[in-house]
């Protein structure tokens, strides 16, 4: 072979003329067939549910017949109002609280030389994975005003016979929820503080500010904007949650907009009424996050420009110490308390006597497994929902991702605009629409797995989305051109180029939805069905009967899941797979 | 038979007209540099040439077999050409070998030839101890001399590089300049090759062609296209140069304070009623202490200094001739120092003068 010899060109050159329709098809990308089959995938799953809930709360129970009663109905009681009042309260409370723990030890993480700051993040990522309505079950094993642990300890050193704490309070419920929220404010700002340079903090001391004054008047007025966006979607999060105010706030009569949704879909279940009182989460939702996206949009901030600069650790001196003890103090009440107390509840035959051989049992694990009737159903039953419905949304998100990557089409956009929409919709709001739209015939679908799974599908569709279009984004277009113009199409070059160079992400998206879903309980319980239960609606159900032993339990067994999951992530996608913001 | 034919060739997004009525021949073996400022349309000619892009107007074939048109285009998988990106795209996820190897692959041949030949096209870019290593454990010179082994060893019909040494540091630029050129020399690809770069082009180029707002403005040998630069925007845009207006009066051009014989300059003016336009590079005028000997046709005019500047290999004096509005920059070797406000004797040269239209 000699190098200088010229390549034969291959046969088949066009023709000048403008070619033929069926010479055209030839090279019609199979993109246009795609775009449509992704639309209707996408009104199905988002716009259906959602333009249903607003047709239903306008319709007559029954007849279907116009109405303006549900909202009479929704909003005509003080009772009902209260709710709404409740939980934004609720919502503002939680938020400020969780940046009050959250972002001191933010900047001590990120900006300082406190001593164990591994351990202080594991904890925060701790917090993080750690479902929600568990710690609100072991705060009530903590702070249940008769024989909570603490209050226990208390009248024990005291001889008080008034307890110390009530978790059964408004108070009690801001804090469970701030406890378990504020991991999402350390993330934002802590990656806000990590972009900042020294150089911020030392041009304010060469003009003869302290550390002190440098750090307050500089450094967090800088990440100002990250702080915010945590405590919006704190709140956000907040007044969607459905777990820890049904747990907590019902037997303390304190009612909440999710838990009055709830009611409503008690026999008989007044879905229209419900479908009228869910319009200010949604309203609230999309204005917020509309707000915030404007705000964001018109300044640029320091805190999301990635220029390096020289980053050095604060020496806080004797500091250290006093700041090390708030961390730790954050991290016993967020994860190493409650955790302790439901492990020791779980393996107790009575959880209020304590640690003591005599009270020690496997029973209540072995009752789960092997005697309960569901509780192995709906082990697998979740496994199986979150698996499918993981798959189904990394493979929706995938395909649009590229599309509109790629522009592929025209008005691709469209499509990435459906796919994160749910992002806008509270949980609780979407699992709604889907039984107005959906449980009815002609689909018929409420009790099955299908609904659920197509629920769990919409809901975290944004989150792989944005998963997706990060790793798709990150493949320079050139990579794939570069494959063509060697001889490659464009097929074989997703094939053996792109998908290769997007798995490790697109495994971590997968995993990201896998456990946000096997977790999910504000959606999951308004569309489960006897047989259909997944844990942590049984989980709900074990909490009203009031047994905390086997409650523990199976807790217990859910925070291995969890924990199993989370490690496989992390071998597989990176240390902190599931804490990357898009 | 041209190997290359881009003829009439135009790319318009909306109201946009981003290439327009672009004519290029390229000879079989010819290397050719598309040079212009960014947003010239070089680019998108390049991306049109390779199929990623299809023109509103115009055709472009190899051989005299159409490969581009309105409404039909031979995808780029099926043109047989090789592209050298900006950002390299070399694929992260393969070592060296494999990334060369790829289009071997893709066309089917035996694994023994895809290895022979992988392995002698190393060599040549001098890569052959680092086959087995991944591109993030390679340079940037590196990675360039990967992008240049994996788009030659598949011998394309034609090689487009798409301003490929514009993100490696100074010196290495220079060398892999040299480096390309040296490549062409030994392979003789028709070549298509994209930069902003006159100093790249000039050392690379068979021939180049000047863009300009879309259009090409002239193509010819890179001496031809600095000595002779046929419009303004050529003139002003390759090296530095004085632009200025003269009037014809028979067989002269008439400047301020001096004229210059037509049928000594460069190129012919279009329009003999018009003013015309000429260029004249800082080396096509000479200093001097004492008045020198009167040479026939070259202009002998006293004239002051007004500012100077040490640019290393030479200096640029800027110079006012007495009698004359003119302010003109001439370039003078690195020993020549004049004081400013110097009094000086400047003699130009009309055969390195052009006629600009």
């Amino acid at each position: 072979m000699s190098m200088t010899e010229t390549a034969t060109l291959p046969a088949p050159a066009i023709a000048t003329r403008r070619p033929g329709f069926f010479a055209r098809m030839r090279y019609l990308e199979p993109s246009t067939l795609l775009w449509i089959l992704l639309v209707a995938v996408l009104l199905f799953l988002v716009a259906v549910p959602i333009g249903k809930l607003l047709i239903v709360s306008f319709e007559k129970q029954g007849t279907g017949g116009f109405t303006l009663s549900n909202y009479f109905t929704a909003y005509g009681r003080a009772r009902y109002l209260e709710a709404l009042g409740n939980s934004l309260i609720l919502g503002t409370g939680a938020a400020a609280l969780a940046s009050v723990f959250a972002v001191p030890m933010a900047w001590a993480v990120s900006r300082t030389d406190m001593p164990g700051k591994g351990l202080s993040w594991a904890m925060v990522i701790g917090a993080f994975i750690m479902p929600p309505y568990l710690g609100a079950i072991g705060w009530i094993l903590l702070a249940g005003p008769n024989s909570g642990f603490l209050n226990l300890a208390w009248r024990w050193v005291t001889g008080s016979s008034e307890p110390l704490v009530n978790v059964y309070s408004f108070a009690g419920l801001i804090l469970v929820i701030a406890l378990h929220s504020f991991p999402l404010i350390f993330i934002f700002v802590k990656s806000a503080l990590d972009l900042i340079s020294s150089e911020m903090e030392d041009a304010a001391n060469i003009l003869g500010a302290g550390t002190w004054k440098a750090t307050l008047k500089v450094t967090l007025p800088l990440v100002w904007p990250s702080i915010l966006g945590g405590i919006v979607v704190v709140f956000l999060e907040t007044i969607a949650l459905f777990g820890t105010p049904a747990i907590i706030g019902i037997p303390a009569r304190i009612n909440v907009v999710t838990t009055q949704l709830w009611q409503f879909f008690e026999y008989p279940v007044r879905v229209e009424v419900a479908a009228a009182y869910a319009m200010p989460l949604l309203l609230i939702t999309m204005l917020i996050i509309g707000g915030q996206k404007r705000l964001l949009a018109r300044k640029g901030y320091v805190s999301q420009t990635g220029k390096g600069g020289e980053r050095r650790e604060i020496r806080l001196g004797v500091w250290r110490w006093p700041i090390f003890a708030y961390c730790v103090l954050v991290s016993l009440l967020a994860v190493i308390m409650p955790v302790a107390v439901l492990l020791q509840a779980s393996f107790a035959r009575a959880w209020g006597n304590g640690l003591s051989w005599s009270n020690l049992t496997l029973d209540n694990y072995t009752y789960l497994l092997f005697r309960h009737e569901m509780a192995l159903t709906s082990i697998w039953n979740t496994l199986w929902y979150s698996a499918t419905a993981a798959s189904a949304a990394v493979v929706i998100a995938v395909l649009v991702a590229y599309i509109v990557a790629r522009k592929l089409v025209p008005f691709g956009s469209a499509l990435g605009f459906l796919a994160m929409a749910p992002f806008v919709i509270p949980g609780i709001v979407m699992a709604i629409g889907f039984y107005a739209a959906y449980a009815p015939p002609p689909l018929a679908l409420y009790g099955t797995a299908l609904i659920i799974i197509f629920a769990f599908t919409a809901r975290f569709l944004p989150i792989a989305f944005a998963n997706a279009s990060a790793a798709v984004r990150a493949v320079h277009p050139e990579m794939e051109e570069a494959s063509r113009i060697l001889g490659g199409g464009r097929l074989f070059t997703v094939r053996r180029i792109t998908a290769p160079l997007i798995l490790r992400s697109i495994i971590g998206g997968w995993l990201i939805v896998f456990i946000v879903a096997s977790r999910e309980l504000s959606s999951a319980v308004f569309l489960v069905g006897p047989r259909t239960r997944t844990m942590a609606v049984l989980l709900y159900d074990l909490s009203e009967a009031g047994n905390f032993e086997v409650l523990s339990a199976f807790g217990g067994l859910l925070l291995a899941i969890t924990l199993v999951l989370v490690a496989i992530g992390m071998k597989l996608a990176g240390r902190d797979f599931m804490l990357r913001r898009n | 038979m041209p190997r290359l034919l881009l003829s009439g060739l135009s790319k318009s997004y909306g109201p946009l007209k981003v290439v327009d009525d672009v004519n290029l021949t390229l000879e079989e073996g010819e290397f050719v540099s598309l040079l212009g400022p960014s947003g010239c349309g070089k680019t998108t000619t390049l991306r049109m040439i390779a199929g990623f892009i299809e023109p509103t107007a115009g055709t472009i074939s190899i051989n005299g077999q159409v490969l581009s048109a309105p409404g039909a285009v031979l995808p780029p998988e099926r043109r047989r050409m090789s592209m050298i990106f900006q950002s390299y795209a070399i694929w992260p996820n393969m070592t060296v070998a494999e990334n060369v190897a790829f289009g071997l692959k893709l066309q089917k041949l035996p694994t023994a030839e895809v290895r022979t030949r992988t392995n002698r096209i190393l060599d040549v870019v001098h890569l052959g101890h680092l086959a087995d290593r991944y591109p993030a454990e390679l340079s940037g010179g590196q990675q360039q001399r990967v992008a240049l082994a994996r788009a030659i060893v598949v011998q394309p019909t034609v090689l487009l590089l798409d301003e490929p040494l514009s993100n490696l540091d100074a010196n290495l630029r220079e060398e892999m300049r040299f480096e390309i050129r040296r490549l062409h020399d030994e392979f003789r690809f028709t070549t298509v090759y994209v930069t902003h770069d006159q100093a790249e082009a000039m050392a690379t180029a068979d021939r180049i062609a000047v863009m300009n707002a879309g259009r090409i403005e002239q193509v010819d040998a890179p001496h031809v296209i600095y000595t002779r630069p046929r419009t303004r925007f050529v003139a002003a845009f390759i090296g530095r140069t004085n632009l200025i207006e003269g009037k014809l009066s028979e067989d002269e051009v008439g400047l301020d304070g001096f004229a210059l014989k037509l049928g000594q300059i460069g190129g012919a003016p279009a329009d003999m009623t018009q003013p015309i336009l000429l260029s004249m590079r800082p080396q096509a005028m000479a200093l001097h202490r004492g008045q020198p000997a009167q040479r026939d046709g070259y202009p002998l005019l006293p004239a002051t200094i007004s500012q100077r500047t040490y640019l290393g290999e030479s200096w640029d004096y800027v110079v006012r001739p007495a009698e004359s509005g003119l302010s003109l920059r001439v370039s003078a070797p690195p020993l020549q120092v004049h004081e400013v406000g110097e009094a000086v004797w400047l003699e130009i040269d009309p055969r390195q003068i052009a006629v600009v239209n």
